[in-house]
């Protein structure tokens, strides 16, 4: 199956009202050329699940100021004031969590994992609506698997298979929404052939990856 | 390390905290700095000393600020400010740089308040209604570290104390504080409360006791930093 596609035949792939996973920690592991096309071609409606809203003069930023976004689901939104403004209008609905439990939600999705045990949140707003369960004297929360249509990753290498490398801290979520969502779509900076890349130096298997953008080739 | 504020001398709480704290740490500890004034706390670590600074997007092995023009943005810390990585850093996905922030695998955490209380109680990611910017790794970083350190000036900005018998806003975490360091005081958080341990240079227990909306309890001999 040949995994490389262009910018322009994302058409195939996403549409207006998916939940869609997109990786990095603000903008460092953001895919913002594929960010760019969601903008540039009118998606909205987006369940939007990503550890933080970004900068509002960059892509990821942009989906929160140009409305484009129903509900985000993140750990933090103050590096993009519009996010509260939305929230607190009503026009968009933000659930905050706890950065661990976020990764570990999405982990467990791509794990078959039906929920896990966290003591963070305990005594806090994050309980609200959820199960207690005392283990051994103390007390956690269930927490839940959380899934996606789609997700938008960013990669530094990818090989016609789909296995992938990230460069330094730009790592972070993008190798468990890898294996979260129904479809994975990967903006890669360096895309090389088939076998040419270490077997043991490959963070997220080309398994776990549907299509990969060729950014080059716009 | 003086300066005038509020028509009383103070000491520069950006100075005076990040070093004192600094000064917690031992040789092979793994910390994990806030952001803001805790970030500052590097500045003042000992060389003789190797401290392991943990960053919750996905590393360990943080090292100063790069010169400028050097920046590399896949090399940032949580605020996504640019760092730089020392000889033997690692990289890893975030489920794996919460295993460590959860799993008891961090010495000490540095964070700062809006509020925080006789009962180790932290409130740091929200005020209703006003300011939202969410927990990020906090809750988390509270409830996971060996010690969490709080780092934070005295008085709020309008002279109200930050340190208080309960939170009134959104807790972070609760019962998890062990220590709070001010530009005033050392305060050490046990089951029976606070415990003032030392008081800055130039501070009389006095004020402290004046500028703190808690039960302070006085160590026999309270140093001076």
């Amino acid at each position: 199956m040949d995994k490389i596609i262009k910018l322009n035949d994302l058409d195939q792939f996403i549409e207006s009202g998916m939940t869609i996973m997109i990786g990095g920690f603000i903008e460092s592991g953001c895919p913002k050329n594929i960010i760019q096309y969601l903008l540039d071609n009118e998606i909205n409606n987006i369940n939007l699940i990503a550890n933080t809203t970004g900068f509002m003069s960059r892509p990821l930023g942009q989906l929160i100021v140009q409305r484009r976004v129903k509900k985000v689901t993140a750990s933090h939104i103050g590096t993009n004031s519009k996010t509260a403004e939305l929230m607190n209008s009503g026009e968009m609905e933000v659930e905050l969590i706890p950065q661990g439990t976020l990764a570990e939600k999405i982990r467990s999705q791509g794990a078959g994992i039906g929920g896990f045990l966290t003591p963070t949140g305990v005594g806090t707003k994050v309980e609200a609506g959820k199960d207690k369960i005392e283990i051994e004297g103390r007390e956690y929360l269930l927490e839940l698997p959380l899934k996606a249509d789609l997700a938008l990753l960013k990669a530094w290498k990818a090989d016609e298979d789909g296995n992938l490398i990230y460069r330094y801290s730009s790592r972070n979520f993008n190798p468990l929404m890898a294996m979260a969502a129904d479809l994975v779509i990967v903006e890669a900076e360096n895309i090389s052939e088939k076998g040419s890349l270490d077997a043991n130096h490959i963070m997220t298997p080309g398994i776990f990856v549907d299509y990969i953008v060729d950014i080059d080739e716009i | 390390m003086l300066m005038e504020k509020w028509g009383e001398k103070m000491p520069n709480p950006r100075e005076k905290i990040p070093a004192r704290i600094a000064e917690e740490f031992k040789d092979g500890d793994v910390v994990n700095l806030g952001i803001g004034m805790p970030t500052m706390v590097a500045n003042h670590i000992s060389d003789h000393i190797n401290v392991i600074l943990q960053s919750e997007n996905g590393f360990v092995g943080l090292g100063p600020t790069p010169p400028k023009g050097e920046e590399d943005m896949d090399i940032t810390n949580a605020g996504e400010q640019p760092v730089t990585f020392k000889a033997g850093a690692a990289f890893f996905d975030s489920a794996t740089s919460f295993s460590i922030i959860r799993g008891g695998h961090l010495d000490f955490t540095v964070l700062g308040a809006l509020e925080v209380d006789q009962q180790g109680n932290l409130a740091n990611w929200m005020i209703p209604g006003k300011f939202v910017p969410g927990m990020g790794g906090a809750m988390d970083l509270t409830v996971g570290a060996k010690k969490v350190i709080v780092a934070t000036s005295h008085l709020t900005k309008k002279g109200q104390p930050k340190i208080l018998k309960k939170c009134s806003l959104p807790l972070t975490a609760v019962s998890e504080v062990d220590l709070i360091v001010t530009e005033l005081a050392v305060i050490e958080v046990h089951e029976d409360g606070l415990w003032l341990t030392e008081r800055a240079d130039g501070v009389e227990i006095e004020e402290i006791i004046r500028k703190t909306d808690a039960d302070l309890k006085i160590k026999e001999a309270v140093k001076v930093f």
